[in-house]
């Protein structure tokens, strides 16, 4: 993956044009590190991951894509506002601890449950996930507007 | 939360209403909306004169921060409703006036919200039981006053006397707040309360004469004593019923509220009797010296209200004496009763005053006592209110100021009589320092009168002057009517306001039963003294311009406030020059202070505390390790002696993964994880960047720059390793660790204690790291946005636009 | 090993304030980057290191790594990357405001306004 990305950015900067080979490339990579990111995010209660991981490998698989592209490209690919993920990401971290006075417990109180499903088995569920859902979308969103913001810099 | 705490905080909801609709309603004058909100307080407030003068004290608690000790805690006794009564009784007065006095063009929202703020702010400090909160509160008049000295802000004089009062008494509170700490620190509480139940602690401790330093300055800064008196005329400069209110009614009293509460803690101590008693003398007395010469009617009622404030204050200092000893109690209880009682009347003469020169000012459009005169015809109603009120200043009966003064003379004089120790000698000084200041009220009572509306009438006033309006005659006219009464029958106040105050400053049940007269025959000293005082004044003013002279051998540069001026400069000056060597833009210099101030003292501590390194408990070294760590130290040297910028990233890059290995090894998997996808994406950053930065990473650097910044280095680096070593051998507390792995499954059932600790028993350190990141999104959004060449020329940002 | 690795921070650390002293914007970021780097390694080393397993709970496994300062570290690692965002931010910005990438040359003139 890193060797990919150096690649990207170096040929990006240096020539400035399209790579078949490497576009073709980083779609299928893309796919598998978001996967893996949200493996990651899912499981991050129970085995090493998290929010904080699960966001930055989904932000570094769009940046592959960004760089194999470019921002208008990406765009147009997945429409989508990064600032509105920042908001939606603070609000959840934000709104979720606060829900606790819900069930008169102090500010941060998380609740869980197990859930039985048919065909999955027993699903636990963790208000902590939701939480951890916030901390996913700020850093995955921070990075991607962080990284989107220099790349399309006018020089 | 009570009926009380609710009457203290209306001043601020009502200000807040009034800000927002002030904004959208101009109609009629908003003051109008303001007024009921004092008098429905006072209203309020004299119910319960009836309960607190039977020896009732309301004492409410609500707790604020209770886990500091900062408790929202109300305590009334015949004192604090004395003060509170006035605060609301000449709030609802004072807003009628400038209901008259302000016009609509001036921002009126600002004015009333602040007058607003103000209220809550005072009645707040001699309602509260707390001292903390009322350390809030006291600062809060401050700021309050503040904002209305400034209130005519294009006015260089108006700044300068804000931030001069500003300055002065926030000084002052401040020290003030180190006295109640150390008396928290000395008694456990932060209730005065509470201290004056464990006023024998304060009795044997060491630091209690500390505190009554402190404490004092706060009140003595706060009351405009010597030498702080200073910033009272310069606060003349704000509108006229702002200076009637605060700066003769009631703010200035706090100082006075603050001596009389604290007296049955500190009276014990001679250093609280005597320091109150001289200052308040000698401020009487300086202050009502100066106040001859001055030629602004304000200045001349500021120094005035200084000058009855010291008189108040020595008073008090006197009343402390009994309470202390409780020798010849009678005579000094009288002190009480009069300084009491000449709050009061102070209130209602200076208030009235103060409003008379605000008409004379508004309607002939200067204060300046030369170019006044003979107005006597044409402000009747005026000239009978100054008249009255004047002469209660002078101690004429048989207004109530007459009543208060001779209660004054009458200690001072017996304080001869009385036998304490080091007093004999002294003796004689007191009464004369009392005489001589009630000859200088004399004089200036009847310059005030003579000089404004007698003598010869002048025509060259800015404007032609009239009689004001009848809104603003309701206000000075109550007080006058209320000086005549408690004039002809002070009784009437005795058992209602004056016995359950004197009770609150003497923390004692027993009524005094005062009972005021104005006959005390022949033999009392005191009309002797008043007769006298009459007789030189009155001698001394009709030959003043054979002595005045003397006024000129007082250079302004021996002036206090030439002091506070040069004071201020220099200080500026100082920070200015101390600014501009340290602080030269380079933020390598920076950088190299806080660098070299680590190495500094961090060396000094580890040579002054000694360290102890235990190499027992170490882990085993395997081979994969020692490579990383080679590999970080081989790509670090890289980096510091490279010049290209593409080789500096990438080992950058190498450092990230070599430490991210290291994580892998130390059983750290979420680490190394978020650590690769890290490095990954800031080499991706790097290289975007690259674009727009110049091509050579680094700048020649000459030797000696080098050199320092090599020592300094090693200085921190070595440090580091110091400190490192010792925090890893010595371990001074248990490490919490344990109590997060062994809950991890029982109370958030999650597996993976990072997680776990991230989101759940440290969610919130995540939160605000959340936030944290999001800023930092936002930091970079504007930054990246943001066109600095917009404010260069036009051409520019033509150019500028033609290609975004 | 903990000797080695508070060394090796200590290391880090020297070098990174040599590398924030110095007058090129970009060495003074990359010095920031080092000095997380050195920080978070020493951080870690106060925890103890490799006593006991991954802090993933397990059932078999009785001894554990110590989780807090893991957790405290995740963040910080995080934070430091906002930090050198940002400041590649400024980089480039002032590289193209002020044309310069010295950090002397930068010095604004003093009492300008």
């Amino acid at each position: 993956m890193k060797s990919t990305l150096k690649k990207a950015g170096y040929s990006r900067v240096q020539k400035q044009m399209h790579d078949v080979f490497l576009q073709f490339t980083s779609k299928v990579v893309f796919f598998i590190i978001i996967m893996f990111a949200f493996n990651l995010f899912f499981a991050g209660h129970y085995t090493p991951g998290g929010g904080f991981v699960g966001g930055l490998l989904a932000a570094s698989a769009l940046i592959l894509l960004l760089i194999a592209y470019d921002r208008k490209t990406l765009f147009k690919m997945i429409p989508i506002d990064y600032r509105l993920i920042i908001t939606t990401g603070l609000f959840l971290s934000l709104a979720v601890p606060t829900l606790s006075f819900l069930f008169g417990t102090p500010f941060l109180t998380h609740q869980h449950t197990y859930l039985q499903l048919p065909v999955l088995g027993e699903i636990p569920l963790h208000s902590a996930l939701l939480f951890d859902l916030g901390v996913f979308l700020t850093v995955a969103g921070t990075t991607l507007l962080m990284i989107a913001l220099i790349e399309g810099e006018e020089s | 939360m009570t009926l009380i705490h609710l009457a203290i905080l209306l001043p601020v909801a009502a200000a807040i209403a009034i800000g927002v609709l002030y904004r959208y309603y101009r109609k009629i004058n908003i003051g109008w909306l303001a007024l009921p909100v004092p008098l429905l307080i006072a209203i309020y407030l004299a119910t319960l004169i009836p309960a607190v003068s039977g020896g009732e004290v309301i004492h409410e608690t609500m707790p604020f921060m209770p886990r500091i000790g900062m408790n929202f805690d109300i305590y009334i006794d015949g004192l604090s409703l004395l003060f509170a009564i006035l605060i609301s009784g000449i709030g609802a007065l004072v807003t009628l006036y400038s209901i008259g006095y302000l016009s609509q063009k001036e921002k009126l929202g600002s004015f009333y919200i602040y007058l607003l703020i103000f209220m809550t702010a005072m009645l707040g400090v001699v309602l509260i039981d707390n001292v903390l909160m009322l350390y809030l509160f006291w600062e809060l008049t401050s700021i309050s006053s503040f904002l209305l000295i400034a209130f005519w802000h294009k006015n260089d004089r108006s700044l300068y006397g804000a931030q001069k009062s500003m300055l002065i008494t926030m000084f002052g509170g401040f020290l003030m707040l180190g006295g109640f700490i150390i008396l928290y620190l000395i008694t456990g509480t932060f209730s005065i309360r509470g201290m004056i139940e464990a006023l024998p602690l304060i009795q044997e401790n060491q630091l209690a004469p500390l505190a009554i330093v402190l404490i004092l300055f706060g009140a003595f800064t706060k009351s405009a004593q010597f030498p702080f008196h200073i910033w009272l005329p310069d606060a003349m400069e704000a509108p006229t019923p702002v200076s009637a209110y605060l700066h003769s009614a009631t703010m200035v009293k706090a100082g006075i509220y603050l001596v009389a509460r604290f007296t049955p803690i500190f009276a014990f101590n001679s250093l609280w009797i005597w320091l109150i008693l001289i200052v308040g003398l000698f401020t009487m007395t300086w202050a009502a010296f100066n106040s001859i010469k001055q030629n602004d009617l304000k200045a001349m009622l500021a120094l005035s209200t200084v000058s009855q404030l010291g008189l108040i204050m020595s008073l008090l200092g006197l009343g402390a004496l009994s309470v202390s000893t409780g020798a010849d109690e009678q005579l000094f209880t009288a002190a009480i009763v009069a300084a009491v009682f000449h709050v009061f009347n102070h209130a209602t003469f200076k208030g009235a005053l103060f409003m008379v020169t605000g008409i004379v000012d508004h309607e002939t459009g200067t204060r300046n006592m030369k170019k006044l005169g003979g107005l006597l015809t044409i402000m009747p109603i005026s000239v009978t209110m100054t008249l009255i009120t004047a002469l209660s200043m002078a101690g004429i009966p048989p207004f109530n100021g007459f009543l208060s003064k001779e209660l004054f003379l009458e200690a001072m004089i017996s304080i001869g009589n009385a036998e304490f120790g080091g007093l004999s000698s002294m003796s004689f000084i007191v009464p004369a320092l009392a005489i001589i200041g009630s000859i200088f009220t004399f004089i200036y009572s009847i310059r005030l009168i003579y000089d404004v509306f007698f003598g010869k009438r002048t025509y060259h006033l800015p404007k032609a002057p009239r009689e004001g309006s009848a809104i603003m005659l309701v206000s000075p006219a109550i007080l006058t009517f209320l000086v005549l009464v408690f004039g002809f029958f002070p009784n009437l106040l005795s058992g209602t306001i004056i016995d359950p105050a004197v009770m609150g400053i003497m923390d004692s049940s027993t009524s005094p039963e005062t009972s005021i007269s104005h006959w005390h025959g022949f033999d009392s000293p005191a009309l002797w003294a008043t007769v006298s005082i009459v007789i030189i004044g009155t001698l001394l003013f009709i030959s003043r311009d054979r002595w005045m002279f003397i006024y000129n051998y007082h250079k302004e540069r021996f002036t206090l406030d030439f002091a506070y001026d040069q004071l201020l400069l220099y200080s500026r000056f100082g920070s200015q020059k101390l600014t501009d060597n340290l602080m030269n833009g380079s933020i390598r210099s920076y950088l190299l202070y806080i660098f070299g101030t680590f190495v500094i003292f961090g060396c000094l501590s580890v040579i002054s505390a000694g360290m102890s390194i235990d190499f027992n408990n170490l882990s085993p070294v395997s081979i994969g390790e020692i490579i990383m760590v080679l590999i970080t130290i081989v790509t670090l040297a890289v980096i510091l002696i490279t010049k290209s910028r593409m080789v500096s990233i990438i080992m950058l890059g190498a450092v990230g993964f070599a430490v991210s290995m290291l994580f892998v090894f130390f059983r750290a998997p979420d680490l190394a994880l978020a650590q690769l996808a890290i490095e990954t994406i800031i080499t991706a950053l790097f290289l975007v960047c690259f674009f727009y930065l110049p091509r050579h990473s680094r700048h020649e650097e000459r030797i000696r720059f080098k050199l320092t910044n090599f020592l300094v280095s090693l200085g921190v680096g070595v440090l580091t390793i110091f400190i490192g070593l010792a925090a890893y051998s010595e371990r001074l507390f248990e490490s919490i660790s344990q109590f997060h792995i062994e809950n991890v499954y029982d109370l958030t059932a999650g597996g993976n204690m990072v997680n776990v600790i991230l989101v759940d028993f440290r969610g919130f350190d995540t939160l605000f790291e959340t936030l944290v990141f999001g800023i930092a999104g936002i930091g970079i959004f504007t930054l990246m946005k943001l066109n600095l060449n917009r404010r260069g020329n036009k051409d520019e940002e033509h150019t500028e636009e033609s290609r975004v | 090993m903990e000797l080695i690795i508070i060394i090796l921070s200590g290391i880090l650390i020297g070098a990174s304030v040599y590398l924030i002293l110095s007058k090129s914007v970009l060495r003074i970021i990359i010095g920031t980057s080092t000095l997380a780097h050195g920080v978070h390694l020493m951080l870690l080393t106060m925890g103890e290191l490799k006593r006991g397993n991954v802090p993933v709970l397990d059932a078999e496994v009785s001894s554990y790594a110590d989780p807090l300062p893991q957790a405290l570290m995740l963040t910080a690692i995080v934070i430091s990357f906002a930090l050198t965002a940002f400041l590649l931010a400024v980089a480039i910005k002032t590289y193209r405001e002020l044309g310069t990438d010295n950090v002397e040359e930068m010095k604004g003139v003093p009492h300008d306004d």
